[in-house]
């Protein structure tokens, strides 16, 4: 047992401290610490400040351009990002549909596609969940039928992040309707400037515009266009989900949370003393502190485990639960920390509102995000799917 | 005991709900959020009209009600449809410091729906308490801050509280009175707010003081109690309804036992939130008003973020959006916590007034 880094690893550490410092620019950085909207134009200029330095795909091979860093450096450099407010890398790409392709892509696929991810020629987003298909992601019902050298493609995603932004959508489409559930599906990339393929806003409410739904209408798309093998796209969606399980404690996050309360609780007034002293306040911030100083030490056993080779299963489920609770709990300590304050509505739709909008503790729309951070535990399988596949897991011996 | 409302009160509550139903849809309610105004002008003449404005009054005021069952009544049907007109703080609040201070004529405007109000105590760094002022009074001239101000730039006047010495008292300001600042804002559950800047601004004293204001806000903490209780109620009638008719797997999701226990669980909370605001409505004139409000404040906090959280996770990502009801009342009633002081400035209240 050894809790502490190695000296390569601090070393790894500082260069990333050095790097945040000097090349993550200052409004960008801002931005993500008051909890504004970033524009397209902020993410794709952070890509590539990191692609210049070969830090964007930090999970690939380095035979396909990507950094290949260990769990570890990855964890190092999520926790010192979220500390620099870095905004998150748009993971579509490089974490979902990348080791896809490396895997079960053809060669001209990988050749095409994966530079153009590196260079933001393409801004990938995901196409599972449907409106009947949400827990239950195998019920999906957008099919796709075989016609010559295409496939037509006909239905409806929903909750399609940063789908605004996009040019490329991977999709899950049933091509066997006769199959069982799993076995009907196929794994196909489609571009969305194809005629038949509509993106309409999903406004959240915390008045952010961040999902979308994205509706396929006879689109053609052509059939190079299938990843791996007909009817086999669950397994390869499968593949993409337990792929890249380590960071969803979201630790650098809610580190970075804390400490946004801890600093307004101290400038907040309680009967005349900070917030912080407050005996009640206090116990309830040390509280989800002690929680996440286990949960650290949680998400490091399991990042060592993925390191030395082992797959996380039900670890990721259980880091997925947890994570999602503390950092919604953090969100409930800063919205009550700022007390009457919260209830303003800061808006990024509406033209400057921002500016009128007081804010004695520069803490940003608290509220908003205590309300827009409830997604936390529902997407990307909700925690009650997640306790199902701990509990499955743990009790009749596999998934 | 009896638990039943009076002959009057049933009335009251039939009449408003129905008319709620019926004009205050999701559709509605959503055009009146967008507005620059934040309340619909034609909701409010209805309101006064079908009496609910005066329900909030005494007799002796120019009402037919105004007890802590009777306002109870009004609020819980004003969350139940996520009401965002502010019937609390033009009407109820600065309503009834008027009518302290013996302003009859006022009030019968207040209760006829044609004057409006804005309650100015709060400041920058008041938090919830009600006795940090730092607003000064000096020979009848206003000079300080004031903090999200409700309706602030919809009201005739407002009601400021300032420091003369080291007295609080309450002042009434013209709008449009020198001096006077307002800069207005949407509020994140619905409505408008303000912060408000006085500078020498000429206010006239209404004869009230603290003790004044802190009676007049029991009344305020009742019908957020009850304004809170009305959105939970819809809030679990929504998931209810969805837990019945979601299927996933191939099954209504509410069998799945895992949601119905948690269902189980909302629906034994909201008895417990029911119980909750009938303490405070029927022990708010009490001598020991405050601990009753108190614990009842401090509860309806609790199971609020409970059925809030609880009713948006069971219902999953629909419920994330803006143009499903869900969203609304649950913003509602977690924005009921930041009024009037939160779940924790009551726990330690509470804990203040059991030792005394």
């Amino acid at each position: 047992m050894d809790l502490s880094y190695s000296p390569e690893e601090l070393a790894f550490q500082e260069e990333i401290r050095t790097f945040l410092q000097n090349d993550l620019p200052k409004d960008i950085a801002e931005k993500v610490r008051l909890d504004r909207d970033l524009t397209k134009d902020d993410m794709e200029r952070w890509h590539a400040i990191l692609n210049a330095r070969g830090w964007l795909a930090q999970n690939w091979p380095a035979a396909y351009g990507g950094a290949e860093w260990s769990a570890v450096q990855r964890h190092i450099y999520d926790t010192e990002a979220a500390a620099a407010h870095a905004p998150r890398i748009v993971p579509f790409g490089f974490s979902m549909l990348g080791p896809v392709l490396q895997k079960f892509g053809s060669k001209e696929q990988q050749d095409h596609w994966l530079p153009r991810m590196l260079d933001g020629t393409d801004w990938w987003c995901q196409g599972y969940s449907e409106p009947g298909a949400g827990s239950d992601l195998a019920s999906l019902k957008t099919k796709a039928v075989r016609d010559g050298d295409h496939y037509i493609v006909n239905g409806q995603k929903t909750w399609t992040t940063l789908g605004q932004f996009a040019n490329m959508i991977f999709c899950l489409v049933r091509t066997d309707p006769d199959a069982k559930q799993q076995e009907g599906i196929s794994f196909l990339l489609i571009d969305m400037d194809t005629p038949g393929v509509e993106v309409r806003p999903i406004i959240l409410l915390d008045g952010c515009h961040e999902v979308n739904e994205v509706w396929f209408t006879d689109v053609k798309v052509p059939v190079e266009n299938l990843v791996g093998e007909e009817n086999k796209g669950w397994t390869y969606a499968k593949y993409l989900l337990t792929h890249e399980r380590t960071g969803l404690g979201g630790v650098g996050s809610s580190e970075a949370g804390l400490k946004a309360v801890k600093r307004i609780a101290k400038a907040a007034n309680h009967n005349g003393k900070p917030l912080l002293e407050n005996p009640h306040f206090a116990a309830r911030v040390a509280q989800v502190e002690i929680d996440l100083r286990a949960m650290a030490t949680t998400n490091l056993r399991i990042i060592s485990k993925a390191a030395a080779g082992e797959a996380p299963g039900l670890e990721a489920s259980m880091l997925k639960v947890k994570g999602s609770i503390l950092r919604q709990e953090i969100n409930d300590l800063a919205r009550r920390a700022v007390g009457p304050h919260a209830m303003p509505f800061a808006s990024e739709a509406i033209e400057g509102a921002n500016d009128r909008i007081p804010d004695p503790f520069d803490a940003g729309p608290v509220a908003g995000q205590y309300f827009n951070n409830r997604k936390l535990s529902i997407f990307g399988g909700s925690n009650e799917i997640q306790r199902g596949i701990i509990a499955k897991v743990t009790m009749s011996g596999g998934a | 005991m009896d638990f039943n409302l009076t002959e009057e009160r049933q009335m009251l509550q039939d009449t408003l709900r129905r008319y709620l139903r019926e004009q205050y849809g999701t559709e509605r309610r959503n055009q009146i959020l967008e507005s620059d105004t934040g309340f619909s002008p034609d909701i409010w003449a209805e309101l006064a009209e079908l009496g609910v404005l005066g329900a909030l009054f005494t007799e002796d005021q120019g009402g037919f009600g105004g007890a802590g069952f009777d306002i109870a009544v009004v609020f819980e049907e004003l969350g139940r449809a996520g009401v965002v007109e502010p019937v609390l703080d033009s009407a109820l609040i600065g309503g009834r410091l008027l009518a302290a201070a013996g302003k009859a004529d006022m009030v019968e405007q207040v209760i006829g729906g044609a004057l409006h109000l804005a309650v100015a105590h709060g400041e920058p760094d008041s938090r919830y308490d009600l006795d940090h002022v730092n607003t000064t009074a000096s020979d009848g001239k206003l000079t300080g801050r004031k903090a999200v101000v409700m309706n602030a730039e919809a009201a005739d006047h407002l009601i400021v509280s300032a420091k003369d010495g080291d007295t609080i008292a309450l002042y009434l300001v013209d709008k449009g009175a020198a001096g006077l600042d307002i800069q207005g804002y949407p509020l994140l559950a619905g409505g408008r707010a303000a912060e408000v800047t006085l500078d020498n601004t000429p206010g006239t004293a209404l004869g009230l003081g603290l003790s004044d204001f802190e009676a007049v806000n029991r009344l305020a903490i009742v019908a957020q109690c009850a304004e809170a209780l009305g959105a939970m109620d819809t809030a679990t009638a929504l998931t209810k309804d969805y837990l019945m008719t979601r299927k996933q797997f191939g099954r209504p999701i509410g069998t799945f036992q895992a949601l119905a226990h948690r269902m189980s669980d909302l629906l034994t909370e909201m008895e417990q939130a029911r119980s909750a605001v009938i303490n405070a409505a029927g022990y708010v004139a009490d001598r020991d008003a405050d601990l009753h409000l108190s614990a009842s404040k401090n509860l309806m906090g609790r199971i609020g973020r409970l059925v809030a959280e609880e009713a948006i996770q069971m219902h999953g990502g629909i419920a994330m959006t803006q143009e499903y009801e869900l969203a609304h009342i649950a913003k509602r009633i977690i924005m009921a916590d930041h009024r009037f002081g939160d779940t924790d400035y009551h726990l330690e209240r509470f804990i203040a007034l059991s030792a005394a």
